[in-house]
């Protein structure tokens, strides 16, 4: 095949992977990653979807994950709101990946339907960039719900487990997010963690159960992969067309 | 022994009366029907019918009585008769509609309380109402004990041969006060006006307030929201006129039996938005039960704020604003105020003490937070574990933490955070970052550590 052919081919691709899954006229945050960025059909992470970040239990590195992105999708200047069960976050924490206080709602839900409603009530509401829920399990119909919701007023919605059970079936995206080991010698104890793209609309994994693959590592107050990969070649799988 | 307490109107007929003895009662009526006395029940039954009153008008007081062994029920009812036609009939549905419920009662209209309280007792002519101006001519041929006084001012008073009010205008007015104490004169200038009585309402009545009665009682859940959503359109208008915006929202259903129920919303920020508003009962409405129907609804705005009319066009991030503290009183109607909150600095070193949960709609301040490392996630109540070290000051080199056994890979401190003296116990603590070698971060710290043998060690957070 000519180039011209190609390019107009991932021009039809591209298209139809966020129109037809997105509607058009999608909003897109970056993550400002550039490995992760270019391997993410829409060069970024789409706005009015649904999202889901998986971690490992009392691992804070899922939080960590979901704070950057928070603050990324709060760039525009608008809030975001967080939905947890429990009493504990940080704001001086939260702050290091970039997401200010005065940004920042917090609403206490107890209950598994209480937070789903909290998050649907919110998703309504346009005067937000994003809602984070801690949710534990999903039903099909709720996640459905939260889709719709999220596309109708383009506020985007991440859903954060403690666990890799029982994913949500209608999510954009789906990444796993845990804790890494950083070098011995040091002594910073910056933040990396192993970022796993397990599923995302319009592509298809590979063999060992993810798109693909990253360690990143949060240096001068931004995300990179972690400098003693860089040199290495991109474990990332070539991203290809969903069937 | 036993004293009778009341009386209904036939016992009295038959010549039984308070205070007599219940033997004596029986003597005098084989087939008296007694029923016990509750102490307080009484109170309690006229504080609801006080509070199912307020269908009438929203300033509404129970008549203790304390002295002259007669209570009632005062109503305000200046500026209110003409929502029921004029003032007679007001009272005719107000003693009907007590009847249905079981209550003989008696009313008695007049330009002071006390000259009311005197014709709704005494008064023998069928005319429920003082004619304006009248009180002076009205109570003068009402028995003396119309004037709110003791039974022991009212032997006096007989004794000397004043059996009506209306002696009283002839006799000297100073020597009133000397001869049957301060309390007659003062209630006697209160019944003719002379001077002012306010009555104490049960709460303050409330400016704002929009009321429907209905013909026929309801009970469908639809017709309570469609209520709620012309009463809301009611009120709004009323608070509009003035720039005003409510903080506070108390619907009242009056139910047919007597009895009321209600309930309370609030805002963030005043409102006068109707939809917003139908938003906010429609979470709780479900909590009004209708019993045996309700006849009236009324709605009051109890705490409004000054709201200023906006101009037409919303600027962009207005917009966001008023779409976010909407969003605000939603959750926190249902979830409970307190939960929806943002995190704001507060002056401490403490850690668990240095943020502050403060209300979402309150004014944003932002956060200057110190430029340490701090975990994601803290916990309110540091968890001990068990950890080991090889050097007293030292950190870690495992720890157990929920019954995992964590192996410490790389750890960074300490960070030495002092206790706050002012406080009772407040001991230094010893911080440290530790890796595991899964590469999980965690915050420790230890405390008591110039006694090795006390150092307790503590979890208290987790980084990202």
């Amino acid at each position: 095949m000519t180039s011209p052919k190609l390019a107009r081919l991932e021009a039809l691709r591209h298209q139809l992977i966020t129109e037809a899954v997105l509607g058009p006229a999608i909003a897109v945050a970056a993550l400002d990653v550039p490995a992760i960025d270019a391997v993410l059909p829409w060069r970024g992470l789409p706005c009015g979807a649904v999202h889901e970040v998986a971690g490992a239990a009392l691992d804070g590195a899922a939080t960590g994950f979901c704070s950057m992105l928070l603050a990324r999708l709060a760039g525009d200047g608008r809030s975001v709101l967080w939905v947890c069960p429990q009493d504990d976050l940080y704001g001086p924490g939260l702050v290091r990946f970039g997401l200010k206080a005065e940004r920042l709602i917090v609403v206490r839900a107890h209950r598994p339907a209480e937070i789903l409603w909290v998050i649907e009530e919110a998703l309504r509401c346009r005067g937000l960039a994003a809602v984070l829920g801690e949710v534990s399990a999903l039903s099909p119909t709720a996640s459905r719900r939260l889709q719709l919701a999220a596309r109708k007023s383009g506020v985007t919605a991440l859903l954060l487990r403690q666990s890799a059970a029982a994913p949500v079936t209608t999510a954009v995206t789906r990444w796993h997010v845990v804790a890494a080991s950083g070098p011995k010698q040091d002594a910073s104890l910056a933040p990396r963690w192993r970022v796993d793209l397990v599923r995302c609309r319009g592509l298809l994994h590979g063999e060992e159960g993810y798109v693909s693959r990253w360690l990143v590592a949060w240096e001068a107050d931004r995300l990179a992969v972690a400098p003693d990969l860089r040199d290495r070649p991109a474990i990332a799988a070539p991203y290809r067309m969903a069937r | 022994m036993q004293r009778i307490v009341a009386v209904n109107a036939m016992a009295q007929a038959n010549g039984i009366a308070p205070g007599q003895t219940l033997a004596d009662a029986r003597a005098l009526l084989p087939q008296l029907a007694v029923v016990p006395e509750q102490p307080g029940h009484d109170a309690r039954a006229l504080g609801r019918l006080a509070e199912w009153c307020t269908r009438y008008t929203p300033w509404t007081a129970v008549d203790r009585a304390d002295q002259c062994g007669s209570a009632g029920l005062w109503l305000d009812i200046t500026g209110c008769a003409h929502l029921f036609g004029s003032e007679a009939a007001l009272v005719d549905d107000l003693i009907a509609r007590l009847k249905t419920f079981g209550f003989a009662a008696r009313a008695g209209i007049a330009d002071t309380p006390g000259a009311a309280w005197a014709w709704a007792r005494f008064a023998s002519s069928g005319d429920v109402a003082v004619p304006p101006v009248g009180q002076r001519e009205a109570i003068a041929p009402l028995p003396v004990a119309g004037l709110r006084i003791d039974a022991a001012t009212v032997e006096a008073l007989h004794s000397l041969g004043l059996r009506r009010i209306g002696d009283l205008y002839n006799f000297p007015r100073a020597s009133l006060p000397v001869r049957f104490g301060a309390l007659l004169l003062q209630r006697l200038d209160q019944a003719l006006g002379h001077i002012a009585e306010p009555l104490s309402p049960r709460q303050p009545p409330i400016a704002y307030r929009a009321l429907i009665a209905f013909a026929e009682p309801i009970s469908e859940p639809a017709g309570i929201a469609a209520t709620v959503d012309n009463l809301l359109h009611d009120l709004c208008a009323q608070l509009a006129q003035r720039d005003q915006g409510g903080r506070r929202f108390e619907l009242t259903a009056y139910r047919c039996d007597g009895t009321t129920d209600s309930l309370r919303i609030g805002t963030g920020v005043p409102s006068r938005d109707p939809a917003h508003l139908a938003r906010l009962f429609a979470e709780k409405i479900e909590k009004i039960a209708p019993g045996f129907g309700i006849d009236t609804m009324a709605l009051a705005a109890p705490v409004v704020e000054t709201l200023p009319a906006r101009q037409a066009p919303l600027a962009a991030h207005d917009a966001a604003f008023v779409d976010l503290t909407q969003l605000f009183d939603v959750l926190g109607t249902r979830l409970g105020h307190a939960q929806v909150m943002r995190l704001a600095m507060r002056a401490s070193h403490i850690p668990e003490r240095a943020v502050e949960r403060v209300a979402a709609a309150a004014p944003v301040v932002p956060a200057q937070w110190p430029d340490t490392p701090r975990p994601l996630r803290l916990f309110q109540h540091p968890e001990p574990i068990e950890a080991s070290a090889v050097l007293p000051d030292e950190p870690p080199f495992q720890f157990v933490w929920r019954g995992a056994l964590h192996r410490v890979a790389r750890a960074q401190g300490p960070e030495r955070i002092a206790g706050e003296w002012w406080r009772e116990r407040a001991p230094t603590r010893d911080y440290y970052r530790v890796e595991d070698t899964d590469g999980r971060r965690f915050w420790l710290y230890r405390d008591n550590f110039d006694e090795p043998r006390e150092t307790r060690w503590f979890l208290h957070g987790l980084f990202g």
